[in-house]
């Protein structure tokens, strides 16, 4: 595969994120990521949410569908569905990934679309100005949590596991050269790939701050034994949050079809290149089914 | 002696074949040139309950179903107990021997019994007692002296699939069953039937199943939906043809994704579309947003049904009007069709995503589940798939862009509003779209002036769109006493009433709105002005399409005759209510 020029995703609007923002790390992954698997910029749909991370595909230079809060998945779903030629990568945020678009999520994840899905995670509803988020640890003080959140955080990594996904990853922005890494395994795999990045929010969250996720993630790939294409392991890797927080490929699963690959209307390519007609004696026929 | 010219009831619970024993008679009826009107009338439920199906008949096209009924096959007590009072003297009810009916009852409404060992032959001759319902179906032609070849093509047709043997077994049932009746009961019946010799071929065919036609002539290769009465046999139709047309069909997890995967596979390129009823549309509403703002073509039926909430989920309505035209928060542009019979059905499924493309914008068909079910015979020729042209408006072809790159403006302001459109993949044009406010460029914005631009653009598209909307359309005399005014399934049971009226001595005409949004005020304003005394007639509560004239033309309606039990207007019915302020007799 031909790498790219690394500056052709550069372009865009002028970003309104805040300086120091985890989504930078994010953005600068993506841009970096795509030419060197040779993805060019036309070949790209970047479908995103509403929120700060939702924002994204304004800042740089691909096609880009920004839609509404939580439910980018079904719209990058339907993008796929009609034109499979398109690398199609959902960007979302927790809330929006994890909140409104909790049961998108889950569903895209036992359809296996070949769609990357990357969560910008910071465990906080930036936008919104600092309420607590599906992420937000329990306890977490906000505005409407004045007292502390009283649910347990989601676990996205392991819903995603039990959800049947076939790629689920944790990325950290502070990490981009891993990050890069991540996207173009997750871009490559076919079907869905969820990687979830650690953002820190630099404006509302005061916990889970850079120091926070640099003094706590590892990287499982580096760990003597780890094979992130068992199951198992992945579910016991899930479930690791605290001092230790793995990142990196958790579950791999090769070979799984994709979706597209199964629907019959697709085997002749896109469905956006098929005729719309030319099929007037076909249609003719199906008169008869009435008669 | 009424020949060709009755309508049977075939009654019982659900899971008796009530539904596949009204159909397939219905279509014998059809096969043998006649024209038919079929009306199932079925409860929530898989098992038990009270279902019917009417099979009303003649010689010349039908346009609704009739309140007589001259023939009732009951396959259980409740059947007889429900609508003995429709039956009328004269008539008869076809029962199974363990159905003990009332004789008295019978006599003093003047019904005969029909006593037939249903069961017992279906046992003896067919080997199962499932065949019941063949049983009464032959026992019907028998009764009507209609030809049995024709029961025996269908009975042919129908189980075919499920072997020679099974299909065999069925024949001898009928035959059977129609021997016996013939020889009891044919002597004493007035209402007969007879083919028709040299009739053309014509199609039974209900609306769901024309629209879904028309969608897939049109070049809809995608649809995505989540199941629900009365919309689902759209997809199901769709879903049986996907295979060789080339169409993805996608069952999601709610309604909100339906629409959403829509409007992906839309900007993407592709003809798409969903389908739902009321209370699956109220999912929709944010997404509907979204199209509107992203200028996405796509396409949505919202068949109804009774509401709100989970309302009537088998039962007929026309409530969403006022809904689908204002739903979703803020303001866009938006077009509604309200098809009410199979042809514009047919041609308004083929229409929508002509005028979703042509003005970049989300197309709403309203239905009804009355119009979604019940069947009509029509012509072959009556769906004309030559006549239809795809239009896919301002679609730039990749081929036709000049190294625009960056420079290409997806929302570019024009003066029609409709901004070129070029599909997502080209190296000469990467873009973007967003909900939220943008430029030309697709690009967020809040700034006013761009803000103001961007929404005089979108919605001068409506302007631009008042064009191709299909004006009201006239039925009857011209000058008129009354005009009935109506919108959807009720056209039937509307154009016949107004000629019973006209029969009746009251002149009378009728107005249907088809398209209903955008209006053009106008024209509404003009065709109103020449309105006597004006009476909508609605199956709601409120009268929504009479409030909505009375926005666009400033016309109050004189009378509202409204309807909101959950069962489809008949022409008498109409007729009665019209006639009661004039206190003139009806007669149907």
């Amino acid at each position: 595969m031909a790498k790219l020029d690394l500056k052709i995703f550069n372009g865009g609007d002028k970003s309104t994120w805040c300086p120091g923002c985890g989504d930078f790390g994010i953005l600068a992954a993506i841009k970096q990521a795509l030419p060197g698997i040779g993805v060019a910029p036309h070949q790209v749909m970047l479908v995103s949410g509403i929120g700060c991370g939702s924002k994204l595909p304004h800042y740089m230079r691909a096609n880009g569908f920004n839609s509404l809060h939580g439910r980018a998945l079904p719209v990058a779903q339907g993008i796929k569905l009609a034109n499979h030629a398109l690398k199609v990568i959902a960007v979302t945020g927790d809330g929006d990934g994890y909140g409104i678009g909790m049961g998108h999520f889950m569903h895209l994840a036992r359809r296996n679309v070949d769609i990357t899905h990357i969560v910008e995670n910071n465990q906080v509803y930036g936008l919104t100005k600092g309420q607590y988020s599906p992420t937000s640890e329990r306890g977490y003080i906000s505005s409407f949590s004045p007292e502390g959140a009283l649910e347990y955080a989601v676990n996205p990594i392991l819903l995603a596991v039990a959800g049947g996904a076939t790629f689920v990853a944790r990325g950290f922005a502070g990490d981009v050269k891993q990050l890069v890494w991540l996207i173009q395994q997750a871009v490559q795999h076919p079907g869905y790939a969820l990687i979830d990045v650690l953002q820190p929010c630099v404006t509302y969250n005061k916990i889970n701050t850079y120091e926070w996720y640099r003094a706590r993630v590892y990287k499982v790939d580096e760990e003597p034994g780890y094979d992130a294409s068992r199951r198992d392991l992945a579910f016991a890797k899930a479930q690791e949050w605290g001092d230790k927080i793995p990142t990196g490929i958790i579950y791999r699963e090769v070979g799984r079809p994709t979706y597209e690959e199964q629907v019959t209307a697709l085997k002749a390519g896109p469905l956006v290149s098929q005729p719309l007609d030319g099929r007037l004696a076909d249609y003719e026929a199906l008169k008869n089914e009435f008669i | 002696m009424p020949r060709n010219r009755m309508t049977i009831m075939v009654g019982g619970e659900a899971g008796q074949g009530v539904e596949s024993g009204g159909a397939g008679f219905a279509k014998a009826l059809a096969r043998g040139g006649l024209h038919v009107f079929g009306l199932p009338d079925f409860m929530s439920r898989i098992r038990g309950g009270h279902n019917f199906y009417l099979v009303r008949v003649a010689e010349e096209p039908l346009w609704a179903h009739e309140d007589d009924v001259h023939l009732l096959l009951a396959f259980n007590r409740d059947t007889v107990d429900l609508h003995l009072h429709e039956v009328v003297p004269g008539g008869g009810i076809i029962h199974d021997s363990a159905v003990k009916v009332d004789p008295a009852l019978l006599a003093k409404r003047g019904v005969q019994d029909f006593e037939m060992p249903l069961v017992k032959i279906a046992e003896e001759i067919g080997g199962h007692r499932i065949m019941m319902n063949t049983a009464a179906i032959g026992a019907t032609a028998g009764i009507t002296g209609y030809e049995f070849e024709r029961v025996a093509d269908i009975i042919l047709t129908n189980f075919k699939r499920k072997g020679q043997e099974i299909a065999e077994n069925n024949l001898k049932v009928a035959r059977h069953a129609y021997d016996l009746a013939a020889e009891r009961y044919s002597g004493s019946f007035d209402w007969k039937l007879a083919q028709v010799p040299g009739a053309p071929q014509r199609m039974l065919i209900n609306g769901n199943q024309a629209l879904a036609m028309g969608a897939l002539a049109a070049g809809c290769r995608f649809i995505s939906t989540y199941p629900m009465t009365p919309a689902s046999s759209i997809t199901e139709w769709l879903a049986a043809h996907a295979a060789k047309f080339g169409i993805v069909q996608k069952q999601v997890e709610d309604e909100t994704a339906a629409l959403l995967m829509a409007i992906g596979a839309a900007h993407a390129g592709v003809r798409a579309m969903t389908a739902t009823s009321g209370g699956g549309f109220c999912l929709m509403v944010e997404a509907l947003g979204l199209a509107g703002m992203t200028e996405t073509p796509v396409v949505i039926v919202d068949a109804q049904r009774g509401g709100p909430s989970t309302g009537l989920p088998t039962r007929t309505e026309q409530s969403d009007l006022e809904f689908v035209l204002h739903a979703s928060h803020g303001e866009f542009p938006r077009l509604v069709l309200a098809p009410g019979t199979i042809e514009q059905c047919f041609s308004s499924g083929f229409r929508a995503f002509n005028l979703a493309e042509k003005y970049q914008t989300p197309v709403i068909m309203l239905t009804d589940l009355h119009l979604a079910f019940a069947t009509r015979t029509i012509d072959k020729d009556a769906l004309d798939f030559r006549s239809l042209k795809i239009d896919r408006g301002e679609l730039v072809p990749w081929e036709a862009l000049n190294g625009q790159a960056d420079g290409y403006q997806r929302h570019r302001v024009t003066e029609s509003g409709i901004s070129p459109r070029v599909l997502p993949g080209s190296e000469q044009a990467i873009y973007i779209t967003t909900g939220d406010e943008h430029t030309s460029y697709g690009f967020i914005t809040e700034d006013a002036n761009e803000r103001v631009q961007q929404m005089d653009k979108r919605m001068r598209k409506l302007e631009v769109a008042k064009r191709d909307m299909e004006p009201p359309i006239w039925y009857g005399p011209e000058e008129a006493e009354v005009t009935l005014v109506g919108w959807g399934s009720s056209y039937g049971a509307l154009r016949e009433a107004t000629d019973l009226l006209n029969a009746a001595g009251v002149k009378t005409n009728f107005l249907q709105f088809l398209d209903i949004f955008p209006l053009d005020e106008a024209l509404v304003t003009a065709e109103l002005g020449r309105i006597r005394r004006m009476v909508v007639v609605e199956q709601n509560y409120t009268g929504q399409l009479a409030n909505v004239l009375r926005v666009y033309s400033g016309r109050k309606a004189d009378a509202l005759l409204t309807k909101y039990d959950g069962r489809a207007f008949s022409a008498r019915w109409v007729a009665e209510r019209v006639k009661a302020t004039v206190g003139v007799t009806v007669h149907a």
